[in-house]
């Protein structure tokens, strides 16, 4: 799994990235985690809220820092998928 | 507490909302309570600060906590996505308008400024409607027009809003008949944005409810502790200040006192919470309100941080003419107030 964290490096991004970390070893999933900090990319995926995730290429969610309750469900959702 | 309101949001909102409203009728029996039990003497300043205090923080913060959550109800209902289509093919001007009255319902922070105007400007919205967004989007935000509500009342509250909204509109407008777009980083117009299916997800009722809780955790957590602050700063000064004596500095009488305020006002950075307590007691001791809400304008509309921020896409040229055009509507608006309140 490829992960990218979209955002400028404010709060929000941190903590994001930092949840992602945490549910991923939670669930056990072996991915790669990816901070986008170029506007023009972050752009290029279409969101005009950060932070954003992106799971392989697809934005998962944007415009809010979920809990990892929620990072987990994503990321379970898109490995079922 | 969070699973009774997943499973029954309706019935658990109003539950809250009946418990808010008797614990804000009852406010000011408590506050002399607080104050009778401390055994404080009548009239005394220490006792005017602590009876102001004890008053002043539980009500501000209950209201923040009514007022956020219905404007994440209605936040949820808005996105800079569907804004951006609402705002396609306007023309300046009716655009202006409409961009200014979505800034001021449209999620939006500072931190995502870059890709909002990044995704408004590719997709063809004019650079002075862009603006009028962006300009509406800091300046009224629920936290300030709370403060006001509570602390001033509601006609300066919805002063507040009304001039926020004029300045946003026609300093945008202003921006645009200018064409500046020359200023803009040429890259800016060379971004490709792409397209996300996310904007178009279908939100239910109870999922809107719980946004607004999410709204309500989020934010107060983050302004209650500017909000105790600069109530006690305010609380310090409503006990201790004498009478008028912001009279000369900040009073009607002094001509200069709108674009001196103004222009201490746009460098410092203070959200809402923490410079709207103080500004209120200054205008207990005899400022003027034109000059008051000039100076809170320039601290929540135009901020330091913001601009740097947009410097990544603005040449110089522009970012002086936002600020400046900014600024100048804003000094305005506080004559303009001294003038009708004298």
């Amino acid at each position: 799994m490829n992960i990218k964290v979209l955002g400028s490096g404010c709060m929000n991004c941190q903590t994001l990235e930092k949840r992602t970390y945490t549910a991923l070893q939670e669930l056990q999933i072996d991915a790669t985690v990816e901070k986008v900090q170029d506007y023009q990319k972050i752009a290029s995926y279409g969101i005009m809220r950060t932070p954003g995730l992106v799971i392989d290429e697809k934005v998962a969610l944007a415009g809010y820092v979920p809990t990892v309750e929620k990072l987990k469900e994503v990321l379970l959702a898109h490995r079922n998928a | 507490m969070r699973k009774l309101l997943e499973k029954y949001p309706v019935t658990s909102t109003a539950i809250l909302f009946l418990l808010w409203i008797i614990l804000y009728t009852a406010l000011q029996l408590l506050a002399d309570a607080a104050v009778a039990l401390a055994g404080l003497p009548q009239g005394a300043h220490l006792t005017e600060a602590v009876r102001f205090f004890v008053f002043e923080v539980p009500k501000v913060l209950l209201l923040l906590t009514l007022i956020v959550f219905a404007v994440g109800i209605i936040r949820s209902y808005f996105s800079p996505e569907r804004t951006r289509k609402m705002l396609g093919g306007k023309k300046l001007f009716a655009g202006n308008v409409l961009a200014s009255l979505l800034g001021v319902v449209t999620p939006f922070c500072s931190c995502s400024a870059i890709p909002l105007f990044l995704g408004f400007v590719e997709s063809g919205i004019p650079l002075g409607v862009t603006f009028s967004f962006l300009i509406a989007a800091p300046m009224i935000n629920e936290v300030a027009l709370v403060l006001l509500f509570g602390l001033f009342g509601w006609k300066t509250a919805l002063l507040y809003m009304s001039t926020g909204l004029l300045i946003a509109m026609v300093s945008g407008y202003i921006i645009g008949i200018l064409k500046l777009e020359k200023y803009v980083e040429p890259w800016v117009y060379e971004t490709k944005a792409g397209h996300s299916e996310l904007a178009e997800e279908k939100i239910l009722f109870p999922e809107r409810i719980s946004a607004g809780f999410d709204a309500v955790v989020e934010i107060v957590s983050k302004v209650w502790i500017y909000i105790v602050i600069g109530i006690a700063v305010g609380a310090g000064i409503h006990g201790y200040v004498p009478e008028n004596f912001m009279a000369g500095i900040m009073g009607k009488g002094a001509w200069w006192s709108v674009p001196v305020a103004v222009l201490i006002g746009v460098p410092m950075y203070s959200n809402a919470a923490g410079i709207i307590p103080i500004v209120q007691a200054l205008l207990e001791k005899g400022a003027s309100l034109g000059t008051v809400l000039a100076f809170m304008m320039a601290v929540i509309g135009l901020s330091l941080p913001e601009t740097i921020i947009l410097k990544k896409v603005l040449k110089l040229p522009l970012i002086f003419a936002f600020v400046g055009i900014v600024a100048a509507g804003i000094i305005i608006v506080g004559y303009i107030f001294n003038f009708v309140y004298s």
